[in-house]
């Protein structure tokens, strides 16, 4: 028999909250985590505002030493999968570790160290250069740190496909469950790319909304004036469990991942195809799967990135292979209210997925004052709905053209 | 010199995150004072800049306890 995987815990470290609960009704407000940076000076840079978190608490529930040895991506990775145990209430004594995981994605790692010790190396030469740089800075040192910190010996990798990271390794932590390489694998994506050099770049491709008077209204999904994404950070985690030990131990399950999709474009290295042929197979592939019609489909928590290309080919692709069934679908973009999280996104936007599915409630996509053309469907316009979600679809698409589809489906019964 | 050994001492626990008294002459960085080889580099790279000295890594090598790190940093520093 086949076997079944369960997310049965959540964690996030988000602008909008360092907790589950705090996330979620923020979302479900429509509140904007989006503000003017305030962790280092921008007056010379393009753009001036992201979700940036204000004041992140590490040293409340790790030591002293860990935060001086870890990027801030690695730090928010850690906070996630203490909160995502602590929701599933696993008991570590009890657990087969070796059959444990963690796969937490990231695209940029530690750039924020990176930068910081590459201007000492320009300054004071090679000496000067800390021999923690490697060991803080390299995508996979989330999954390390996180497997360190709860002895964990199970798969342990990063995934990296730029904005499609957490979907991906969301995707590839299933399948490792699915085959039996895994019984429970901690798992999501990781980001902190909120520093000079990486605002620059992303800004001078263009990819940035320049909004700078109005952060709150710069990420607007679908909206005929959006001109670019806002930069976020942050992560989200989700405990997959194989369906037979989640239900030995009468755990919480908030539902049941069925599918996954991947695909590439092979088109252009930043672009999206515009004939949306990648995002279309990425979420064809996801419901082949998971064994769903396109009927059975009730929300998609979209890529939705607010920048003109994008939101164009995701409407095409959804409306391509849902056909009629497009129009009665909700789908919303969480990244109007928390930004962009590149690597982290998919993994955050998975767990919203999660609740919404469990809670039976879809947050709101803010700042869409005037649908643009051909943006037709529900997009969940002004405030929270709440509908009876039996499945729902996860989309994830990055730079490289990679593409990933989660599909999640309500827990019904063993 | 005894205000070198508490120079060192005090750099000692803002580096390696551990209590003041833990940090004695016999103290062993990676036995008692919790440290990796890591630590020890990032450490030295320290005392290097405060001292305006380079140690050389055959050198580093041999300075496993907190006291001969002290001694070392005298003769080097008394000869130069």
């Amino acid at each position: 028999m086949e076997r079944r995987v369960v997310v049965t815990g959540l964690g996030v470290v988000s602008s909008l909250g360092l907790n589950i609960q705090d996330f979620f009704d923020n979302l479900l407000k429509g509140k904007s985590g989006v503000s003017r940076i305030t962790r280092f000076d921008v007056s010379n840079l393009e753009v001036q505002f992201a979700a940036e978190i204000k004041n992140f608490p590490f040293t409340d529930r790790f030591d002293v030493k860990l935060a001086k040895r870890t990027d801030r991506f690695t730090q928010y990775a850690l906070w996630a999968s203490l909160s995502a145990v602590e929701d599933a209430q696993l008991d570590l004594n009890k657990l087969d570790k070796t059959k444990a995981g963690v796969i937490i994605g990231s695209g940029m790692g530690g750039i924020e160290t990176w930068e910081i010790e590459h201007i000492k190396f320009l300054q004071g030469g090679p000496k000067k250069v800390s021999p923690l740089l490697v060991p803080m800075m390299i995508p996979d040192m989330a999954s390390g740190q996180v497997s360190i910190y709860f002895g964990f010996k199970g798969p342990n990798f990063c995934v990296t496909s730029a904005c499609a990271s957490g979907a991906h390794a969301i995707g590839e932590a299933f399948r490792l469950i699915k085959s039996g390489d895994a019984d429970l694998i901690i798992t999501g994506g990781s980001e902190a790319p909120i520093t000079g050099y990486c605002i620059s770049s992303f800004a001078n491709m263009g990819a940035l909304s320049k909004r700078n008077e109005e952060p709150e209204k710069a990420s607007r999904p679908f909206d005929r004036d959006r001109n670019g994404f806002v930069l976020g950070e942050g992560c989200g985690v989700v405990i997959l469990e194989e369906l037979g030990s989640a239900l030995k131990r009468n755990a919480k399950i908030y539902c049941e991942i069925c599918g996954y999709g991947a695909s590439a474009d092979a088109y252009h290295i930043t672009a999206p195809d515009e004939n949306g042929e990648g995002a279309y197979m990425a979420m064809a592939n996801a419901l082949k799967e998971a064994k769903l019609s396109p009927t059975d489909i009730d929300y998609i928590n979209a890529h939705g990135t607010s920048t003109k290309l994008n939101d164009k080919v995701e409407v095409m692709a959804i409306k391509r292979l849902f056909g009629e069934h497009a129009y009665k679908l909700l789908v919303n973009s969480t990244k109007s209210m928390i930004g962009h999280l590149l690597g982290g996104a998919g993994a955050i936007e998975f767990v919203v997925t999660c609740l919404s599915v469990y809670y039976n409630k879809v947050h709101p996509t803010i700042n869409l004052d005037n649908p643009d053309e051909g943006m037709d469907l529900d997009f969940v316009r002004f405030q929270m709905r709440e509908k009876e979600i039996f499945a729902a679809l996860n989309n994830s698409f990055g730079f490289g053209g990679h593409n990933a589809c989660l599909a999640v489906k309500k827990f019904v019964g063993g | 010199m005894t205000n070198l050994f508490e120079e060192v001492k005090n750099l000692i626990v803002e580096k390696l995150h551990v209590p003041p008294e833990k940090v004695t002459e016999e103290a062993h960085f990676i036995n008692d004072l919790n440290a990796d080889s890591l630590d020890i580099t990032t450490l030295l790279m320290e005392v290097n800049e405060k001292y305006g000295i380079d140690i050389p890594d055959e050198d580093a090598q041999k300075l496993d306890t907190v006291g001969k790190l002290v001694s070392y940093l005298k003769e080097k520093l008394g000869k130069e």
